[in-house]
This record gives C-alpha cells, sequence and structure tokens, in this order.
C-alpha cells in the first residue's frame, strides 16, 4: 500500500487563541466599539476631570439656578449655586467606583457560590442553592436600605450592600455552566490523569465557563450604577461625597423650575449604562462561540 | 419503463461566505417505482443536499437550484409553484431524518401526530385520520398499536420513534421515501429491524426508496443501485453487485477497503486497513475544473489536476467519473 | 497468585457493580438502577479486550468504572495485582497515569482554551513526576508518533479536523506511558475513511509500545479488527465472553448470535449463508429486571427455566464463557437447527 501522508500537505494555520477571534467579532460589531469608545471617554473624565476641572463640586460658585451656560458655567449650577460640571466630573469617579467594585464583589461571590454547587453537586449544592434562592427572593432594594441604614452611609457600604444583594444571577449562570462542562469529556481526561479538585474547578472548568459570566459582569456594572443612583436619590448615600445619584436626589424638589438639574445627571447615568449595556451585548456575540461559526 | 424520477444535470449552489460553491454539481440519475438507490459518501459530499433539493427544502436565500431538471412523475419540480411542491411534500415525496429523538413535536401523541398528516394532506375526519393512525402503527411493528397511539414520543424507545416517523412517512403513501441515515442513531438489532421493516413496505406498496447512508454494509443489504457522492459530484454509480464486486472508481474502493467488515469465515490474520488519507475538500474548492479526489488519490496524475474526469459507461448501467476507470 | 500468572495478567476485574440511584416519586424514595451488575473479566498484557453491546448495556459504564471516573458499588478492579479502587490520595494520583482514556467525541473531548501540545503536556504537569524540562521533548515524540505536525502544536482544537482531534486525544492518553488505555468508542463519530487511519495508528502503538487496550465499541466489524478477545454485555450482564475466533466463528449466546447476525455485510458470502435473526420487542425495565435471564422475554429459543433463574456465566470451552442455560456442554449453540420463520 502506498503510504499517503497522513495530513494533507495544508498550509498551517496561524495559531489564534479563541479569545483573539473574539476580538475580531467584536471589532465589527459597531455599536458596540462605538458604546465602548464613549465609555472610554467617560472612564477618562472620571480618572482625570477632576484634575483638569478642579472646582469643588460642593462649593457655592454663583447664583443658585443659573442655567446652562450663564456666567460661564457649561452646564450651570444647582439649588445652592455649586457648578452642574464639577458635580459630574467628580459624580463619575464615585459612580463608576462603586459600579465596578460592586460588580466585582457580586462576581467573587457569585462565581465561588455557583462554582462549588455545580462542582461537587450533593448536599453542596442543595445548601448554596437554597442560600441563593434566599437571597433571590429578597427585595433587593429594601435590604440593601436596612443594610445602609444599619451600618451607616459610606461608600464601602453601599458597595458590599449592592453586592449582595445582586449575586444570585452569577451564581446561578456559573453553576449552570459547571453542570454543564463538568460532564464534557476533556475534563473527564483530566481526572483520569489525577488533576486536583482545584485544578479541575479554577483551571480547566471555569476558564470553559468565563463566556457568559463576563456578559452578566459587564451588565452588572451598568445595573450597579443605577442602583447606587437609585439609593442616592432616597438619600441613603455619603452626603460627603458627590454621586449623579446623588446630584438627581438632591435636585428632585426643583425639578420643575430648573429640569436641567435633574438632566442633565440623569443622562450622564443613561447614556453610561447604555454604553455598557451595548458592550455586554457585543461581548454576549463575540464569545457565543455558535454565532461565530462560519 | 418510465423512471418515477429523472434528476437530469442537477447543479445546487449554496453562498458562503467565500462566494457561490456548486454543492451538487452535474448529477443525474433516474429512481424506477419499487426500487431502493442509495447514496453513499462521507459527510460534506452532498448526500443529504441531493434528497432536501428534490423535497425542494433547500435553506432559503442561501441555496438555490441553478441548472438541471427533477422530473418526477412527468413534471419538473425546479420549475413548479412552491404551492404544488407543499403538495407534494408529505403527499407522494416524503422524508425520514436521522435523530428519531428529535424529529418528533415532544407534546403531542404520536396518534396526533399522525393523524394530523392524514387530515392535512388526505382530508380525513377526526375519526378516520386517528383509526388510520392505530393501523398504520400496526404495520411499521408496533406492539399493541391500539394502546401506544396515545403514547407521547418520551414513552418509546429510540426504535419504536424511527418507526413512528416511518408510519407518518407512509401515511400517505407516497411514492418515493427519502430516508436520510434512518438508522445512524440506532442498534444494529433495531437496525436490522427497520431495515426488514422498509423492504416489506416497499416490495408491498411499491414505494421507491433513496437512502442515505455511509454504511456499505447497509447498501449491500438495502439496495439495488448506488450512487457514490464526492465533493458534490457523482463518483460513480450502478448497480450495487457490481460495483462492490468490482469498484471502477478509487474512491469506492477505498470505502469498501477501509472499513473492516465482517466475513462469513473469520480469519486469524488481520491486514492493515487501507487508508484513505486527508479529508474532504472544503466547499471553496468545489466547482474547480479537475478531479476533486485527485489530493487524496494514490493512482493521481498530471491529468486529475487539470480536467474534471468524463463519465466512462461499464455494462449494466455503471458509471465512474474516473480518467483511469478500467485500471482500477 | 503466582509470579508468573501476575505479570501475564494485567487488568482484573472482579465482581464490579456500579448502580445509579434514582429517585422515583415520593420523598427520598430510591431505586437502585444497576447498570453493571457482578461483571468479572481480564485482560491480559498486550492483548485487547473489546466489550460490545448496545445502548444501555453497560459497557460505557463499565469503562468509566474502571478508570475510576463513576464511584463502583462493590467489586475490585486490580492493575497489576493491586486493588485500583481502593487506593487513596496520593498512590491514586499515581496510579491513574497508568489507566488513560481515550474518549468518543473528538469535539469535546478537548478543552477548547489551550493548545495542543498543552493539552497533551496536561497530564504531565498534573502527575509532575517528571521536570518541567523534560515534559517538552515527550510532546514532541508523542506528537511525531500519532502522525501530527511539529508545527501544529500551537493550535487550537478548532482548528483541527475531527481525525485529527483523535490524535491529539491519543497523544494526550500515551503522555504518561499508560499500561491500560480505554478506548470509548473511539472511532464512532469519524467518518469511515477516517476511522481506518485511526484503527490502524491504535494498532500501530499497540505494537510499538506494547500497550494494552480495553477497547468498547458497538462496531461489530471493528471490533472483530482490533480485539484478541471479545465480552458481550446485555443489560449490565456480560452474557458471553470468549477469544476472537471462537465468538464470531461460534457464537453460542442467542443474543450474541442476534447482533451478529444483524451487522449488514458486504460480503455476498455471508449474507447467503446467514439468516437474520430479528430479536423482536424491547429490552426490559432496568428498574425492574426479570428474576430469571435478562434476554428471555425476546430470547427466540427461551424455555421455562431462562425465566426462573438467572443463567451464570460459565466455561463451556477453552477460553469461551458463556451465560445460557442452553448451551450444551459441547458448547453448541441453541440456536443451531432452530426453524425461523421466514
Amino acid at each position: 500500500m502506498s503510504k499517503s501522508p497522513i495530513i494533507p500537505e495544508e498550509e498551517i494555520q496561524k495559531a489564534r487563541h479563541p479569545m483573539a477571534e473574539a476580538a475580531e467579532m467584536f471589532a465589527k460589531n459597531y455599536a458596540a466599539v462605538a458604546a465602548l469608545i464613549v465609555l472610554l471617554l467617560i472612564v477618562l473624565a472620571a480618572i482625570f476631570g477632576p484634575t483638569l476641572y478642579p472646582t469643588d463640586p460642593f462649593e457655592m460658585v454663583w447664583a443658585p439656578f443659573s442655567p446652562p451656560g450663564e456666567g460661564g458655567f457649561l452646564l450651570g449650577t444647582d439649588y445652592l449655586g455649586r457648578d452642574l460640571v464639577a458635580a459630574l466630573l467628580h459624580g463619575a469617579r464615585v459612580s463608576i467606583i462603586i459600579g465596578l467594585a460592586a460588580a466585582f464583589m457580586s462576581v467573587f461571590i457569585g462565581v465561588t457560590v455557583g462554582a462549588l454547587a455545580g462542582f461537587y453537586r450533593g448536599w453542596v449544592e442543595e445548601v448554596l442553592m437554597r442560600i441563593t434562592e434566599f437571597f433571590q427572593v429578597l427585595p433587593t432594594l429594601l435590604f440593601s436600605m436596612v443594610i445602609v441604614a444599619l451600618f451607616g452611609a459610606s461608600l464601602p457600604i453601599i458597595t458590599i450592600a449592592i453586592g449582595v444583594v445582586s449575586w444570585t444571577a452569577v451564581a446561578r449562570i456559573t453553576r449552570s455552566e459547571f453542570l454543564r462542562i463538568r460532564e464534557l469529556e476533556y475534563v473527564m481526561a483530566s481526572r483520569a490523569s489525577g488533576a486536583s479538585n482545584a485544578k479541575l474547578m479554577f483551571k480547566i472548568i471555569l476558564p470553559n465557563a468565563l463566556p457568559p459570566i463576563i456578559v452578566q459582569a459587564a451588565l452588572m456594572v451598568g445595573s450597579a450604577i443605577l442602583f447606587e443612583a437609585g439609593l442616592s436619590f432616597l438619600g441613603l448615600t455619603d452626603p460627603n461625597v458627590v454621586s449623579w445619584g446623588q446630584v438627581i436626589g438632591s435636585n428632585r424638589q426643583y425639578i420643575l423650575d430648573a429640569s436641567y438639574t435633574v438632566t442633565i445627571p440623569g443622562l450622564a447615568i443613561f447614556v453610561t449604562v447604555l454604553c455598557i449595556s451595548l458592550v455586554g451585548d457585543g461581548l454576549n456575540d463575540a464569545l457565543n462561540p455558535k454565532l461565530r461559526q462560519r | 419503463m418510465e423512471p418515477l424520477l429523472t434528476v437530469e444535470n442537477l447543479r445546487i449552489e449554496l453562498t458562503t461566505r467565500d462566494g457561490i460553491a456548486p454543492v451538487i454539481d452535474d448529477l443525474s440519475f433516474d429512481l424506477h417505482a419499487g426500487e431502493t438507490i442509495s447514496f453513499v459518501g462521507e459527510s460534506g459530499c452532498g448526500k443529504s443536499m441531493t434528497a432536501l433539493g428534490i423535497m425542494g427544502l433547500l435553506p432559503d436565500k442561501i441555496g438555490r437550484i441553478a441548472s438541471g431538471k427533477i422530473i418526477f412523475n412527468g413534471e419538473d419540480l425546479t420549475t413548479t409553484s412552491e404551492q404544488r411542491l407543499r403538495e407534494i411534500r408529505g403527499n407522494e415525496i416524503s422524508m425520514i431524518f436521522q435523530e428519531p429523538m428529535t424529529s418528533l413535536n415532544p407534546v403531542y401523541t404520536v396518534g396526533e401526530q399522525i393523524a394530523e398528516v392524514l387530515r392535512a394532506h388526505q382530508g380525513l375526519g377526526k375519526k378516520a385520520a386517528w383509526d388510520s393512525a392505530v393501523e398504520l402503527l400496526d404495520a411499521v411493528r408496533i406492539p399493541n398499536a391500539q394502546r401506544r397511539v396515545s403514547d407521547y414520543p418520551f414513552q418509546m424507545s429510540g426504535g419504536q420513534r424511527q418507526r413512528v416517523m416511518i408510519a407518518m412517512a407512509l401515511a400517505c403513501e407516497p411514492k418515493i421515501l427519502i430516508a436520510d441515515e434512518p438508522t445512524t442513531a440506532l442498534d444494529v438489532t433495531v437496525q436490522a429491524q427497520i431495515f426488514d421493516l422498509l423492504r416489506d413496505l416497499s416490495n408491498q406498496s411499491g414505494t421507491a426508496i433513496i437512502m442515505i447512508t455511509h454504511d456499505m454494509g447497509a447498501v449491500a443489504e438495502m439496495a439495488e443501485r448506488m450512487i457514490v457522492m464526492y465533493a458534490g459530484r457523482n463518483a460513480e454509480q450502478g448497480p450495487v453487485e457490481n460495483i462492490i464486486d468490482h469498484p471502477r472508481h478509487p474512491y469506492t474502493k477505498g470505502l469498501i477497503s477501509c472499513v473492516p467488515h465482517i466475513m462469513a469465515k473469520l480469519t486469524k490474520e488481520r491486514h492493515e486497513l487501507t487508508e484513505v488519507g486527508g479529508i474532504v475538500p472544503s466547499l471553496s474548492e468545489f466547482g474547480q475544473d479537475k478531479c476533486l479526489f485527485a489530493s487524496r488519490c494514490n493512482m493521481v496524475t498530471q491529468k486529475c489536476l487539470e480536467k474534471r474526469p468524463p463519465e466512462i459507461e461499464f455494462k449494466g448501467g455503471h458509471r465512474s467519473a474516473c480518467w483511469f476507470a478500467e485500471k482500477v | 497468585m503466582s509470579k508468573a500468572e501476575k505479570s501475564d495478567v494485567l487488568l482484573d476485574v472482579d465482581n464490579l457493580t456500579v448502580r445509579f440511584a434514582i429517585k422515583r416519586g415520593g420523598w427520598g424514595k430510591k431505586s437502585y438502577l444497576y447498570a453493571v451488575d457482578d461483571i468479572s473479566f481480564e485482560i491480559k498484557r498486550g492483548e485487547t479486550l473489546a466489550i460490545v453491546g448496545e445502548s444501555g448495556s453497560g459497557k460505557t459504564t463499565t469503562a468509566l468504572a474502571v478508570a475510576r471516573l463513576v464511584a463502583a458499588h462493590q467489586g475490585t478492579v486490580a492493575l497489576d495485582g493491586v486493588d485500583f479502587l481502593s487506593l487513596e490520595e496520593e498512590a491514586l494520583r499515581l496510579t491513574r497515569s497508568k489507566i488513560q482514556f481515550i474518549f468518543q467525541d473528538p469535539y469535546s473531548s478537548l478543552n477548547p482554551r489551550l493548545r495542543a501540545e498543552k493539552i497533551v503536556q496536561e497530564p504531565l504537569d498534573s502527575l509532575n513526576t517528571v521536570s518541567e524540562a523534560e515534559r517538552q521533548p515527550i510532546v514532541d515524540d508523542l506528537f511525531k508518533a500519532v502522525g501530527l505536525h511539529p508545527e501544529q502544536q500551537r493550535l487550537f482544537p478548532h482548528q483541527f479536523s475531527g481525525g485529527q482531534r483523535q490524535r491529539i486525544g491519543i497523544a494526550r492518553a500515551l503522555s504518561t506511558q499508560p499500561d491500560l488505555i480505554i478506548c470509548d468508542e473511539p472511532v464512532s463519530a469519524l467518518d469511515v475513511a477516517v476511522q481506518a487511519q485511526i484503527l490502524n495508528l491504535l494498532r500501530k502503538l499497540q505494537t510499538d509500545r506494547g500497550l494494552t487496550y480495553l477497547f468498547i465499541s458497538h462496531d461489530l466489524g471493528v471490533v472483530q479488527h482490533m480485539c484478541d478477545s471479545i465480552a458481550v454485555m446485555y443489560m449490565g450482564k456480560i452474557v458471553e465472553h470468549a477469544d476472537r475466533m471462537s465468538l464470531f466463528n461460534n457464537p453460542l449466546h442467542p443474543y450474541t448470535t442476534a447482533l451478529l447476525s444483524a451487522v449488514p455485510s458486504v460480503d455476498k458470502k455471508r449474507r447467503k449463508a446467514t439468516k437474520r435473526i430479528l430479536i423482536p420487542g424491547d429490552p426490559p425495565d432496568p428498574l425492574a429486571l426479570p428474576k430469571g435471564c435478562r434476554f428471555a422475554n425476546r430470547c427466540p429459543v427461551a424455555q421455562d427455566q431462562c425465566l426462573q433463574s438467572q443463567p451464570p456465566l460459565r466455561q463451556v470451552a477453552k477460553g469461551h464463557k458463556v451465560a445460557c442455560h442452553l448451551v450444551t456442554e459441547k458448547a453448541t449453540s441453541p440456536m443451531v437447527g432452530l426453524k425461523l420463520p421466514s
């Protein structure tokens, strides 16, 4: 028998990481890329804005209720004559930090709980999932209000309050991914060659479970910003720190007389959260292998 | 005798990201009433696409019949209206699929599903359709049909579900039954039952069967004639006996000898299996003016790379598309 | 066990039982599904044993239990005389490397996020018995041994075809220099032309490296080609266990006979010689097994005693065991001379 080459002499393709392919896919989604750019601008403004525009957002700089443009103040002043540009720039920092920190916290709790439940099954899963359900049925806003009321309205407490009420979705997603992936044959193969449980969980299963978790985390940043705004609006916030929600909350009585004091920070929240969900959507499409084929 | 179905120079094109690819390229064959013809080849060679083309079920906007004719009972299916095609589908030409687990709707009883076909195509009343459903289940040898007719698909085994699919396909006494890998998902003993059933039904009713498979053994058991497809083209076709005794295309030869078969008397020695190196070319290479099998062929010459081989005739309607068919 | 015997038999499985708890109605009401029910077999070093059977026969569960990927309820799996199932911790981890697995599905058996070289190297990393510097040369050798190009090491699984992926899976299984490789339907997901490549590779590796295979398959043609002896399973039990020649040329159990007759063949002589034996009906409910022979309800020659008591697996000829009441001491099948309805 003539010994034909086992592999046809094909050109060896460039080895590309699945993540590199996902990045290319993401780049084709124009809405998501545009949203990402806007988001980056917002983050840059939050980082450098206060240095470049050092006006104290709590200082009275001009007559109250000056509409945008008057007296050289681009966005005008609020009911105490404070500069709204300064409030927006300083507030961006707080809103984004709380959004990121709370999302990070809920991902951390959620992934841990979901991974343990999905990997070990049995009674571990029963206990953890009952706990998850318990948190899921809590009225989230009320529960976080209770936490803030009990422990005081400081940034870390607010972050924790938001994180504690929003990790359940991540836990459920992680668990279901773990349940699916742990039965796949490559996980079996690793078990057959003596991989430890920790290695199986974190080095083999978790990286493959990440795509939906990443998407969920991105969306969580958006909802955490909204949540913080909600709490601030109700006055449950650190009075010494300015955030977008707090600006809306403190100006809410004057919504009819000086609507811009409420709409401008509202618009900031709207644009940020919209961009985050567009990016999240783009990530979802890029990381979903079913859409990536062909 | 006039053939029941004549396919002439059929060309089906599929729009892919890299352009238009002819997934079926100049395919011709005849099918007579009561006959079983088998399509053989690896996945991606166009076996299922041929079936979908005949059924008029090519994927919307992506696939289309570019040229050629499909003449069924004197009527050209490539030019007929969608309305008429719908009448023919399920009524005169029906199809069964590989996966009996997902081809049945899980929320209706099997009786309801069979009766629905009868009511839609033959305008039977509720009672009459239900009674025929019981008869059909009985005909496909499901024991206790009277009772099983109100079972849901999940209450049946894989083999029974495939039989229900066959019952549905046969409900309107079609002239042609297309079976796309009907037993791949089933165990061999169940496969034997299904083959037996198909053969009997075909003998009784004169239904012609087009069977798509990759299993040469199944072809030998079931079909009178076979068509070996490679990369969208007809590699070889003719009577099964002739081809298995003396394949005239290196691809057919490879397909037969690369599988370890159970022989009448097993001997101690075991030969190394013949390998057909490489894999089926990708769609972007389809349609080139050369022999598409050349890259995997151990008889390849310069000629094969320069021009598409014509079909060479042998006795008994045996045709092979290879420059060296006589030498194989 | 004498010294000579010990070196001859690599794997000795005794009274292996695997059961799964099934919750059925009510609170905490459990019944058990015996996927593998008290089976015993052994494999000699350097040989291949095939376990064949249809879906639900327990063949894959047996393979998983031997590799300790599902927990056995009872029984022992002795590898080189040491009971693998009773090992713990470090000893278990080290012994695991002696039993490796080749999976059916070339798509889900490779971690999509790792490069091919990393996939092959991973068992070495887990085992950690060779230094990191020595691992790359081992991977290079394995790539060559399974017929892949060295350049392909950098690729990810989705860049390979099904057959190539299966080669990577084989290289991974070989990386720890195992004694026993369990092949669970290694070619059934591949196209026929590619199957031959993989089967030839497996046989070549076996001769080159003195490997022992436990080969799980439903394809009797493949089994016939690959194996030295065959165990036929039906509903969790081994019904017949014989060397290759005896099983294919003189099947004794009615189920084996029916199974063999059902395989379609291109051999005209065989088609004429074998009368297809159709076994009617379906296997019994695995949660409510009959007290007699499990095949009795479909067996064309079943008699009263078959419904009354379970036949034990007994030796009827040299190297030929069968679990059927009706097989005579002279090892003739009860199917011989059976008048089949045509």
